[in-house]
């Protein structure tokens, strides 16, 4: 099958990714032009799709007036995420963070208030008041589906994006991808294209060994670091790894937002506190993680001294949300919340700028470097996102999308690539016998956790990139027998592409950053004088996968004297103890 | 290379007795995050063909038959 045979599907703003930032993406840019075509590609089902595909139990990090102002919020997630941030990207999200609240309050999500009516803010962070619970924050998928629906956006369920198109002066010009029940290739002309498939997911592999037991929705694999990566757009600071506390074999979070503000804390086996603060942040996973492997481990959930009804509320928050098997796992093994503390531990490693702040390189239009591409929610490098930066950023980059579309000529499609492509996808459903997909991603995510998951050691990486590189050489032996083998196939030649960028991303980082989430051991500083940029990862003009820096912005808000207290993470003993 | 099947126990089950997809229902299959709920041919009844599961839950939930349970995988138990 080549380029002849299928039919162009011609929009005018694609949006690829149909979770959080997507269908806000798809609905801002009708909501500003309704004469526009826009067209929302979906991997899976829009209407249970992508990490909230059950709801979400909370904001994480709102901007709530009376409560926080933006700036104090940029001061924050800067001291948080050691200074690498891109503070007019924070600030354009804190300024448009409680507009989009009331947005979303107008369209019948439920964020809790208290007996006045104000929003009922919790306090988790170091320093400011950022948490918003909603704990009926089951039906947000709903409510978006009908907003498409109400605005008239073109949804295509089942269809997975394989590669962005370009046009010869460097803008986007479209995609092409494949139905993921039929197999049948789907290639879209677009004037503008924004990206929004999620957290890079499938990275590291769950202690389980369980390969879907992953703490992001496993959909979220890395197709859209993959493809920007192809289109030779920037990612930035890959290295700043996701890693979470979660419960022990069970992929929901634990602690912080929901139990924090209740009572309930991260202990080690002595039932003691040992962090001073739960938010997540890569300083507080390094006490965690030392905690964890030191002789006052492992690490808990501490609820079994609270009262009855708290520990009801906890119950009912945790068991119908975001992660509603978490009962149905308690229960199989017989553990209750009143009557012992529950184990937990750390998570895989992935890329996910929506708890940290590894991504596709986003300004604060939510342009990539690409002129055309914009990037939303948790494939962006805007630090610590969360779900009401997914849809921040999905309205920023609408509109953006529109205002771009406005002088876009009509893009013109590169034959020659699409034909190569047609060719990619295709192949693994002709060989009848080979490696399937599945032992094919075991291993390369096995050598992530062998190899590249923190404690970082510079030998150690360099033997892992070794082994990736390996694995991809193996992949003109990759099969599929069927469409659904060929979504896997697919799949995992991006996360392949993400282990590599993984590898390289640490590598290229000589120093320790972020605590856990860049703790190299053979450079155990933070080192300013060399290391106070972003961390480029792109495809060079040769086609190899490169590095380089890019310079921190002016700081719009100065830290001031609170600039070390995500530094001062461990309870610290009394002295006469 | 050649290639071998491999048992697995599935972590989603569904009561055939109640499941409607041989009168065209397809809610479970549709909603399904991993695409791993398919028809089988044999029953015309809705069944877990590949053992991907995040254990999400959309289809138990908006199953209109109560049809669907779903289990925590048995690596996780």
């Amino acid at each position: 099958m080549k380029i002849n045979d299928i039919p162009v599907i011609e929009t005018d703003v694609l949006v690829i990714g149909g979770g959080t930032a997507g269908p806000m993406a798809a609905v801002t840019a009708k909501e500003q032009d309704p004469s526009l075509n826009v067209m929302l590609l979906e991997k899976a089902n829009v209407k249970r799709s992508g990490a909230i595909c059950m709801g979400m139990d909370g904001l994480n990090n709102a901007v709530v007036p009376g409560h926080a102002t933006p700036e104090q919020y940029v001061k924050e997630i800067t001291i948080a995420n050691d200074g690498i941030v891109h503070q007019p990207a924070l600030m354009a999200y804190a300024t448009r963070s409680f507009p989009m609240i009331e947005k979303l309050d107008s369209w019948g999500v439920h964020f809790q208030k208290d007996e006045t009516g104000d929003y009922d803010m919790k306090k988790v962070h170091h320093l400011g008041t950022y948490v918003l619970p909603m704990p009926e924050g089951h039906n947000v998928k709903k409510i978006l589906y009908r907003r498409l629906r109400r605005n008239r956006v073109q949804i295509e369920n089942r269809f997975t994006a394989t590669r962005l198109l370009k046009d010869p002066d460097g803008k986007i010009a479209g995609m092409i991808g494949v139905n993921t029940r039929t197999a049948e290739p789907i290639i879209i002309r677009a004037k503008a294209v924004i990206m929004a498939t999620g957290a890079a997911g499938r990275l590291g592999l769950p202690t389980s060994g369980y390969l879907f037991g992953t703490y992001e929705n496993p959909a979220n694999n890395g197709d859209g670091h993959a493809m920007a990566y192809h289109a030779g757009a920037d990612l930035a600071n890959l290295e700043c790894y996701q890693i979470n506390p979660l419960l022990k074999d069970y992929n929901g979070p634990a602690c912080a937002y929901v139990t924090g503000p209740l009572g309930g804390f991260t202990a080690n086996a002595f039932g003691e506190r040992f962090i001073e603060c739960d938010y997540w942040s890569g300083q507080m996973m390094l006490e965690f993680f030392k905690e964890l492997e030191s002789g006052t481990g492992p690490v808990f959930l501490k609820l079994d001294h609270l009262a009855e009804e708290t520990i009801s509320e906890i119950e009912t928050v945790l068991h119908t949300n975001e992660r509603p098997s978490r009962g149905r796992f308690h229960e199989g093994r017989d553990v209750n919340y009143r009557e012992s503390m529950v184990e937990m531990h750390i998570s895989e490693v992935g890329f996910c700028s929506g708890h940290s702040a590894s991504g596709v390189w986003t300004d604060e239009t939510g342009a990539t470097t690409v002129p055309g591409l914009y990037c939303a929610g948790d494939m962006a490098s805007v630090a610590h996102n969360y779900m009401l930066g997914a849809f921040v950023y999905g309205q920023i980059c609408g509109e953006s999308a529109v205002e771009f579309v406005k002088s876009r000529s009509e893009p013109k499609l590169d034959e020659d690539f699409i034909n190569k492509e047609l060719e990619r996808i295709q192949a693994p459903m002709k060989l009848t016998d080979g490696i399937p997909p599945e032992q094919m991603e075991y291993k390369v995510r096995r050598l992530v956790n062998d190899y590249l998951q923190p404690p970082k050691v510079t030998k150690k990486m360099e033997i892992g990139l070794e082994r990736i590189l390996a694995v991809r050489a193996d992949l003109p032996q990759l099969c599929a027998r069927d469409p659904h083998e060929l979504l896997r196939a697919m799949e995992v030649q991006s996360i392949i592409d993400c282990a590599e960028m993984a590898a390289r991303a640490s590598l290229y980082r000589t120093e320790s950053r972020w605590g856990l989430y860049h703790y190299r051991v053979d450079y155990p500083e933070q080192n300013d004088s060399e290391w106070f940029y972003h961390s480029r990862l792109f495809k060079d003009d040769n086609g190899e996968m490169a590095s380089g820096k890019r310079p921190i912005a002016d700081y719009l808000v100065p830290l001031g004297e609170e600039k070390d207290a995500y530094r001062k993470m461990r309870v610290q003993k009394a002295a006469n103890e | 290379m050649p290639i071998a099947n491999h048992h697995s126990s599935v972590p989603v089950i569904v009561d055939e007795e109640k499941c409607i997809a041989d009168k065209g229902c397809t809610v479970c299959i549709d909603v399904c995050p991993l695409d791993v709920l398919w028809i089988n041919e044999e029953t015309g009844k809705a069944h877990m063909k590949y053992d991907e599961c995040w254990y999400c839950m959309p289809c138990e939930a908006d199953c209109p038959t109560d049809a669907v349970t779903v289990n925590i995988p048995y690596l996780l138990r």
